[in-house]
């Protein structure tokens, strides 16, 4: 099984992907353990898994859904909403201009 | 005589009752010893300022109608990823350094309910990412055994709460090994329920399929209390069973466990596993024998795999659950993440990745499948498996540098039962040099009552649990 | 060289449910102040946890019904992550590879079929609204439309010309409106459209271009053609065909009626598609499709077809079911055995406007239609005949009881089924005795 290598720029790829800005020590650092890490992982193919279904949920459950009604006690005021930032504006979030 | 920061809950609820003291006398007690001993430790992050007074309102309360909440006037210790109205929530990061949340977690608010009276919120690894304490934002916590030692994680400090004598009883949370595993370092007693028991409403999500609340405390029988307390379909989360809570401080107090079934994993006794951490587990199990358990070896898939599926499927996870956090709405910007969150949302977002998600998530997904089945078939014939919480002692403060699978490999004994959703506690059961070694107990999914049962005639029946002298150790 | 268009329509349908798709904050944002109508859930904080709208899924699986889609048996939801102020979260909670519905389609009145790819549910961003702040040019975020329910209907790029999907857009929006899940006011951006288009030049395929922002079938209409005149012209300058990594965005600016670039040709997006682990996933039993199915009210295909069948003309049928007329609907199907009446003469009195559903519409019709047949050699006939079945009446009659007539008009109006004018009978039958 030959070592997948994890490169410098996949992880600037994924860093962009993630919007999280990396310093170039970081990148270089990264690409090294993640390389590392991708070993422990692979080893998973060393069990065959070809007759059987994943798994994402563990609860056995289905069909989990809500009445639709307004639930009054849930909403928050508007100065609750906006409380946690400084950036807003006449009950606005507000971010740089994107476009 | 025992102190005040030495009584379980029933026998707070005893003094109270008594008039030996009151719950103001007991706050009171709890944030002296606090002032004096947090600043060494750092196990609490926050205190609330509120304590005395709610402490007050209590005391009216027993005056006026006696103890008729189960958890009333129990002083516990949070860990800071419960979002808490009131008090500031931050998941050890800087991220959510100041902020205060906007609503209450469905667990927390079951304490409140409950009567409790929170302490404070303690110190966890930076959004739970670890299983030291070491990756907070905020400094690591220290292990009340030895300060030079780490507390183990991501709930180190609400296991050090309980080993310091800071609360009476503590809140935590397990991905994979987050209660169970600073509980053995810890020397405390540390109870998972099943995913799906006790509501995720308002716990700052990690791994969404196998974030587990639970409690930690000096005693199982403390942990089945509080798990009644906090278990239970809760609306606002889908994935709460329906079952039905069994009140599970019933099923406590067994004579023995004859009839009882457990298996000892083979492959948790781990080639690179010390002789005298090893040489504790036989005598556990020797010990489970004597009190009328059948215990025989049993094999499970070798914990190596469970390290890789573990690591895909929480670091996937965790890279979906983190981008909620990009400052706009509460928090500071993505820059304030500390490293191990940025390896770990780098990771999950590559296994997610096109051209890898096959590869990575879906096989891990897959080996999952293995997994659950494998407990499956073992559960049909046994009540329990046994086995170390952790391949070792508490390590030293520093462990974690330049080791990027730090938390996985630590939790390697645990992975596999946090993956397929089990129940499980983990209870002291010996030292080694000078440091507690804990035990895992662990059934399967929603045999609570099994684990709780199991794990407290083998408490009963053994001394150590034990509590360190602060005076010696800080 | 041959050039056809090869069109697709994506349309989002934002469900009128009370409450949100995830949560329990009210629906209806329309006018509401801004950041009013949130919580835990729909404002992405830490730890909110989604539980999906019944109601919402059951709307969305009666779009798809009404669509021709199979319902799938197994279904869930997805998370689809990419970052953008409006998404709270850093991912839209949709549905990926197990939608609710696939496999539909809609039929043209050409005959042609347009295939529907799929159905699905999934939850709406925040607004957003650039402006400029003390100098600075921002984005303001309104999170009161994130997370209200947005039904996705897909069609497969079966339309080859802006008629065709004009007219594939008007029938989706009546069957919206008809299935009553959502107003569909494309004014108050409860229904937005956005075509999918490139060409086939003499086997040739042009780079495919989804144009977003459309609010009208008219400027969707428009923006196709100006898109399939750009594209040829791009096409013979510089003859690049399309490629899995040269989809581009445009916008419609309605004034300039032009498409723009919106966005610079970007990599495919990966939205890193996984299985939502918070909500368990949906088992759809046939007792629910067909409860489901059984609510489905008149939708207009079918009840054009089921009118055309009962005798009326199909231009008045389409009236009827497009005003959704259903009083008048129901009478001309409980009339639609009588011998008295002319199923097809009705609905065209009433689409006319002639004939007022309120009221006793059989009668109304009755005198309406009774001042036609006035041929006095046909009522002699008809009037002759009870003259002889009934001899002693008519002795009775000529003796001086004149009321006697109202019988002999009785039996004339039986034996006309109706049809006969009575003021004519009357003088006839005087007349005749």
């Amino acid at each position: 099984m030959h070592k997948v290598i994890v490169t410098p720029e996949e992880v600037k790829k994924i860093a962009k992907l993630a919007h999280l800005k990396l310093q170039d020590s970081e990148v270089e650092l990264f690409a090294g353990q993640f390389t590392e890490t991708v070993d422990v992982i692979n080893q998973l193919n060393e069990i065959d898994t070809s007759e059987v279904a994943a798994t994402y949920q563990v609860t056995g459950l289905s069909n989990i859904t809500r009445e639709d009604i307004v639930d009054t006690t849930r909403i928050l005021p508007q100065e609750t909403a906006l409380r946690e930032v400084i950036r807003t504006h006449e009950g606005f979030f507000v971010v740089p201009r994107i476009i | 005589m025992k102190q005040l920061h030495e009584l379980t809950i029933a026998e707070v609820h005893e003094g109270y009752r008594k008039g030996d003291f009151t719950c103001v006398d007991l706050v009171r007690h709890f944030l002296n010893r606090i002032e004096k001993y947090n600043p060494k430790l750092n196990i609490f992050l926050a205190l609330n300022d509120q304590a005395l007074i709610q402490a007050v309102a209590v005391d009216r309360e027993i005056a006026e109608k006696g103890i008729t909440r189960d958890l009333l006037g129990i002083p516990m210790a949070i860990k800071d990823n419960f979002l808490t109205l009131g008090l500031s929530t931050t998941a050890s990061s800087n991220i959510l350094k100041g902020y205060l949340p906007q609503y209450e977690s469905t667990t927390t608010r079951r304490l409140l309910e409950a009567g409790a009276i929170f302490l404070g919120k303690t110190n966890l690894d930076s959004f739970a990412h670890g299983s030291s304490t070491e990756t907070s934002d905020f400094g690591p916590t220290l292990n009340p055994w030895n300060t030079k030692r780490l507390p183990g994680g991501s709930s180190g400090g609400s296991a050090a709460a309980i080993s310091a004598q800071l609360a009476t009883a503590a809140l935590g949370s397990e991905t994979a090994g987050s209660i169970r595993q600073p509980a053995a370092w810890c020397g405390v007693t540390g109870f998972k329920p099943s995913y799906g028991r006790a509501s995720r409403y308002g716990v700052i999500a990690m791994a969404s399929s196998t974030d587990s609340p639970g409690p930690l405390a000096r005693t199982i029988v403390d942990t089945a209390l509080i798990t009644n307390v906090i278990s239970g379909k809760d609306p606002l989360d889908a994935t709460t069973s329906p079952k039905e809570v069994e009140n599970y401080p019933q099923f406590l107090g067994k004579k023995d466990l004859s009839g009882v079934k457990i298996g000892l994993v083979k492959e948790y006794l781990l080639p690179t596993m010390r002789e005298d951490v090893k040489q504790l587990i036989l005598d556990a199990a020797d010990r489970l024998r004597s009190l009328g358990a059948t215990v025989t070896e049993v094999s499970l898939m070798d914990p190596k795999y469970a390290i890789g599926t573990y690591a895909v499927i929480s670091r996937s996870e965790i890279s979906s659950n983190l981008a909620r956090f990009d400052g706009i709405r509460f928090g500071h910007s993505r820059e304030a993440f500390c490293p191990e969150s940025k390896r770990r949302i780098l990771l999950g977002t590559y296994t997610l990745s096109a051209g890898y998600y096959d590869a990575y998530y879906k096989k891990a997904e897959a080996v999952r499948t293995k997994m659950i089945d494998q407990f499956t078939k073992i559960f049909k014939t046994y009540d329990a498996l046994i086995g170390a919480v952790s391949p070792g002692p508490a390590l030293p403060v520093g462990a974690t540098k330049g080791q990027p699978m730090f938390g996985e490999m630590e939790d390697v004994l645990l992975e596999q039962s946090s993956v397929a959703g089990l129940t499980g506690a983990s209870v002291p059961c010996g030292f080694v040099d000078d440091l507690p070694i804990g035990l895992q107990i662990t059934c399967d999914q929603f045999q609570e009552k099994k684990a709780l049962m199991i794990t407290d005639c083998y408490q009963r029946n053994t001394s150590y649990n034990l509590f360190p002298d602060l005076e010696k150790t800080s | 060289m041959k050039t056809t268009p090869i069109i697709g329509l994506e349309v989002h349908v934002e469900l009128e449910t009370k409450s949100k798709m995830f949560c329990g904050c009210p629906a209806n944002h329309f006018g509401k102040k801004p950041n009013t109508q949130t919580c835990p859930v729909c404002l992405g904080l830490p730890g909110a946890l989604p539980v999906p709208n019944n109601k919402a899924i059951e709307s969305c699986i009666k779009i798809g019904l009404a669509l021709n889609c199979s319902v799938n048996r197994l279904s869930k939801f997805d998370r689809k992550q990419y970052f953008y102020p409006d998404l709270t979260k850093g991912y839209q909670i949709s549905q990926y590879d197990q939608p609710f519905c696939s496999d539909g389609s809609v039929l043209l009145d050409s005959g042609k079929k347009i295939g529907i790819e799929r159905v699905h549910l999934e939850e709406d961003t925040g607004k957003l609204q650039h402006t400029e702040l003390n100098g600075e040019r921002v984005t303001l975020i309104d999170f009161n439309r994130g997370g209200v329910p947005l039904v996705e209907i897909v069609s497969r790029p079966d339309m080859e010309s802006s008629a065709e999907a004009k007219e594939y857009l008007k029938k989706i929006h009546e069957i919206i409106r008809v299935l009553g899940v959502s107003n569909a006011d494309m004014e108050k951006g409860q229904m937005r459209l956005e075509p999918t288009i490139n060409l086939n030049i003499g086997g040739k395929y042009t780079p495919i271009v989804e144009i977003k922002n459309i609010n009208s079938f008219n400027y969707a209409s428009q923006a196709i053609e100006y898109e399939i005149k750009r594209q040829v012209e791009e096409f013979e300058k510089t003859g690049v065909e399309k490629s899995t990594t040269n989809k581009t965005t445009r916008g419609y600016d309605p004034i300039k009626k032009v498409t723009f670039l919106q966005r610079a040709k970007e990599e495919a997006k990966d939205y890193r598609y996984f299985p939502e682990p918070d909500i368990p996933p949906f088992i759809i039993e046939e007792d629910l499709v067909e409860k489901l199915r059984l609510e489905i009210p008149l939708l207009p295909e079918q009840a054009i077809e089921n009118l055309v069948s009962l005798g009326v003309e199909k231009k008045d049928a389409k009236i009827l079911i497009s005003n959704q007329n259903r009083v008048a609907i129901e009478r001309l199907k409980s009339l639609a055995d009588d011998p008295e009446v002319n199923l097809k003469k009705m609905a065209s009195l009433i689409v006319n406007g002639k004939l007022s559903t309120t009221g006793d519409v059989k009668a109304e019709y009755l005198s309406l239609t009774k001042v036609g047949t006035t041929d006095r050699g046909e009522l002699e006939k008809v009037i002759r005949e009870i003259m002889a079945s009934n001899p002693a009446l008519v002795d009775q009659y000529r003796q001086g009881k004149v009321n006697l007539a109202g019988f002999f008009v009785g039996q004339a109006m039986k034996a006309t089924h109706g049809s006969a004018n009575p003021q004519t009978l009357t003088k006839l039958i005087t007349e005749l005795l």
